[in-house]
Order: structure tokens, then C-alpha cells, then sequence
């Protein structure tokens, strides 16, 4: 901005403004040298997507076909945007998707790395994340919910609106429900403002399929419907040992073994949330081991001692203690 | 502020200027959001100089990200109330500050008759001086249609 705006009349000549909201003015950092891409490498080197998209790959364990789907949305932006700079048509793609899939499967999570890839890439000009549910587009009296729902909308313009839960929003039970408002000005936003904001909605995906058969308006304006499949036991594995990794613990001698049997048994019982469950059982026998080290008053504990998770702090679970009971208390 | 070269009013930022277009307003948005204000529109059909207090145009926009969002309600309120003066506010919240930082008018009626000098007689030979701007004849509502 070292050149005025602006144009006084009668004094320097006129400056044409530029266009704030053409393509390249929306990547942060050296909107000249996109504009001028004319390769796919070139593209990817001055957004530095591609390091997002690996840090997607290394992150999240499985969830191949979601990746496979975020590639493929990533490779249609950047060509879109090669096209843009040769001046060719590219309309902007509609880019609303619904994330299906069971509890703990990554939806959150991956609607982040979304929202992070769509910024540089120039889709979105922030990058941020709204999550939402029901609670903060509905109201709760006649006239509340409108201006509810268009606040949340502005706070998302020009990143990503995850909308958690989203078949909360309609209630056909409830005929007087203002859920249906909400719904009809999302819409609205959904189609006329495709380049300011991404909706996302997130769900179950038997009780989300049931919400679009009732609102086919909804479904038809999501381009990328993404499945979110359960994790297998092995992949299971792999997100605790990363969780541990994290927190600064390890699994001690058949420590391990132990946690496969643990995950195997407890994927059959009720209630199981994939990556949920497997953080919530990593917890308890984090409290266990507190316990068990709480105990020897006396003894002197090393950095081994902290971070190891005994076979006792696991099979000390209800799962395996009852076999068929359910969820184990957290 | 009455005998001014432009013929309209001057208050706040930029009102000597040509108005300002939606992308340079758009600009403006953008760098009092990068700041961390809090923008809202107000509007008003009384071009008093003294009338500070234009009336709100919906609630002060917090925690927005993009300036497509404030666009978005200086539309509505260009809709709503067209042939009004609105103009946008910027609130600094940050402690010790707290108050307006950027002011500037984005919508003028499309004339504006401007202002009559008026005189009162007092006591002796005083003389009381006030301004009044032609357009407050009118009521409410029906002063630039």
C-alpha cells in the first residue's frame, strides 16, 4: 500500500486500484509470482500446499480414501488456477462438503488441515475454522434465530464453517421448530457467497443421509460428499503409540500385546469411538499408573518410571475384567 | 465545516475525498480487522456536525476474520436505508483505548442542500448564531427523497 487508493481530482494522476478481491490478492504472500504460474510446480511451490497435504499423510493414520479425495480436490484447485492465469474460464468451484462417519474418526480434525489446504491454495482468503452446532445458528423464540445464524455466517466469511451434528438443525418432530430458518438462510449464504465462505456439515452417516433426504435442496449445493471408515485394530494401535509419543509416555515390555487384546475386544462392545476411545482408554491407564507409582511412597522415580505404561495399568480395564460389559467408566 | 469546497458534508475519514468504491471500502475493512477492531455500520439522515450519535445499524461486529462479513451488512443497510448518510466504525477494545479509531462515510444522499445560517436576537444588541441544514425541514425519513 505505498501507492494511494485513492485520487484526489485535480492533483497526481490517478492510481487504477487494484482488485482486492481477484485471485491472487487472496494468498498472503507473493501474489505476483501466483499469478504468474504457469506449471503445476510452480503453483505448488508458492502455495507450499504440498507440505500441508504431507503433513495430512504423516498425521493421520489410515483414512485413505479421505485422503484420496482432498488430493484430488487440491490437483483441481491448482489447475483451475493455472487456468485463471492464462485468463481461461474457471468458475469457481462450489466447495461445501459433508464429512460422514462414525464418532473419532478425524472429521474435526481433517476439516482443519481443509481449511488450512483451501488457504493456500487461494479458495478461502483466511483460513480460519468456525465449529459450530446447533446451538449457535438456532434461536430460541420467533425472530431470534435469523440473526443468529448470520452472525455465525460472518464470523466464517473467508474461512471454513464446520457444522458438527448437522442434522440437529432439522427436526421434523417439531413442526414449529426454528431449525428450518436456519437451514434456509445457510442455503442462501451457500450459494451466493461461494467465495467467501466453505460449509462443511459433519455427522453420522446414517442420520446425515437421513437429513438430506429431507432437505435435497442441502445435498444438491454439497459437491464432495467424504466417508470417514472406521479404523481396523492395527490403525487403532498406530494412533495410541502417536498419542503416547506425544504426551511423553511409551508402552512398557507386552504393554503392547496387552493394548491389541484391549482394542480387540473393546471395538466389539457398544459405544466405541475409534480414536475417542482409544484416547480415553490411554487415560485411564494413565490414572492407573499415577496410582500404582503413588503407592511406593518411598521409592525414587525415574524418567523411565513416568513414562512407562505397565501390562498391569492395562489389563487392569473393565474390558477385560467382564468381557461383555459396556463401556468402562472414564 | 459550512462554507466547504466539496458542497457535502465532512466528517470523519476520507470525506474530502471522491467516495470511496466497495473494493477500497473493502480495503479499509481489512486493515482495521488486521488491527483487531470491531466494525459496525451506523446510519442517520441529520447532517448536523454536532450530531455525533448516528443511529446503530444492527450490533458491532465481533470477532470477524474477513471483510466480506461487513460488506455484507453495509449492503443490507444501503438497501435498507437508502438516500441515508451511513457510515462505517471501527471500535478498538483494547484496554486504556476502547473507543472509535476509523470513522468514514460510505453512503451520501444524492443531494445534499446543505446549511442555513441562522440568526436569534437576544438581550441588547446580541446576535445568537446557529446552523440548520436545509434538509431537516423535512421529517424524518423523507428529507433526500
Amino acid at each position: 500500500m505505498s501507492t494511494p487508493r485513492y485520487s484526489i481530482p485535480g492533483s497526481a494522476p490517478s492510481v487504477p486500484p487494484r482488485d482486492p478481491e481477484g485471485p491472487g490478492a487472496a494468498i498472503a504472500q507473493a501474489p505476483d509470482a501466483m499469478e504468474r504460474a504457469r506449471s503445476v510446480a510452480a503453483v505448488l511451490a508458492e502455495s507450499q500446499v504440498e507440505q500441508v497435504l504431507a503433513d495430512l499423510d504423516r498425521d493421520l493414520v489410515g483414512l485413505a480414501p479421505v485422503k484420496q479425495r482432498i488430493r484430488d480436490i487440491a490437483a483441481l484447485l491448482v489447475i483451475d488456477k493455472l487456468r485463471m492465469n492464462l485468463g481461461l474460464q474457471a468458475e469457481t468451484p462450489s466447495m461445501h462438503m459433508s464429512f460422514t462417519g462414525n464418532p473419532g474418526t478425524g472429521k474435526t480434525t481433517v476439516a482443519l488441515r481443509m481449511a488450512e489446504i483451501l488457504h493456500r491454495l487461494g479458495y478461502v482468503r483466511k483460513g480460519h475454522l468456525v465449529a459450530v452446532t446447533r446451538d449457535d445458528l438456532v434461536g430460541q423464540y420467533i425472530g431470534h434465530t435469523a440473526p443468529k445464524t448470520k452472525e455465525v455466517l460472518k464470523k466464517a466469511m473467508g474461512g471454513v464453517l464446520f457444522i458438527d451434528e448437522a442434522y440437529y438443525l432439522y427436526r421434523p418432530e417439531n413442526e414449529r421448530d426454528y431449525g428450518q430458518e436456519a437451514i434456509e438462510i445457510l442455503l442462501q449464504v451457500m450459494e451466493n457467497q461461494r467465495d467467501d465462505l466453505v460449509v462443511i456439515l459433519a455427522g453420522y452417516k446414517d442420520r446425515m443421509e437421513t437429513f438430506f433426504r429431507s432437505n435435497p435442496g442441502l445435498s444438491s449445493r454439497i459437491a464432495h460428499h467424504l466417508d470417514f471408515p472406521d479404523y481396523s485394530v492395527d490403525e487403532l494401535q498406530q494412533i495410541a503409540e502417536r498419542m503416547l509419543a506425544q504426551r511423553h509416555y511409551r508402552f512398557g515390555a507386552g504393554a503392547r500385546e496387552i493394548f491389541h487384546q484391549y482394542l480387540e475386544r473393546r471395538i466389539q462392545q457398544p459405544h466405541f469411538a475409534n480414536a475417542r476411545s482409544v484416547r480415553n482408554a490411554l487415560d485411564r491407564a494413565r490414572l492407573r499408573q499415577a496410582s500404582r507409582l503413588f503407592a511406593e511412597r518411598d521409592r525414587e522415580l525415574g524418567r523411565d518410571d513416568l513414562t512407562t505404561l505397565l501390562p498391569a495399568d492395562l489389563l487392569a480395564s473393565r474390558v477385560f475384567a467382564e468381557g461383555s460389559a459396556g463401556e468402562a467408566t472414564p | 465545516m459550512i462554507t466547504n469546497p466539496t458542497g457535502r458534508i465532512t466528517q470523519g475519514q476520507f470525506s474530502f475525498l471522491p467516495d470511496l468504491t466497495d473494493d477500497e471500502i473493502t480495503a479499509q475493512i481489512e486493515y482495521g480487522l488486521r488491527k483487531g477492531y470491531a466494525w459496525s455500520v451506523e446510519y442517520t439522515d441529520d447532517p448536523h456536525p454536532r450530531n455525533t450519535y448516528w443511529d446503530m445499524f444492527g450490533m458491532p461486529m465481533f470477532d470477524l476474520r474477513d471483510a466480506a462479513g461487513v460488506m455484507q451488512e453495509l449492503r443490507e443497510c444501503r438497501k435498507t436505508f437508502q438516500g441515508h448518510y451511513i457510515r462505517m466504525v471501527a471500535f478498538d477494545s483494547t484496554r486504556g483505548i476502547e473507543s472509535i479509531t476509523m470513522s468514514f462515510i460510505v453512503n451520501r444522499p444524492p443531494t445534499e442542500p446543505g446549511f442555513g445560517l441562522e440568526r436569534q436576537e437576544a438581550e441588547g444588541r446580541t446576535l445568537r448564531y446557529t446552523v440548520k441544514s436545509y434538509a431537516t425541514d423535512r421529517p424524518e425519513n423523507e428529507r433526500y427523497s
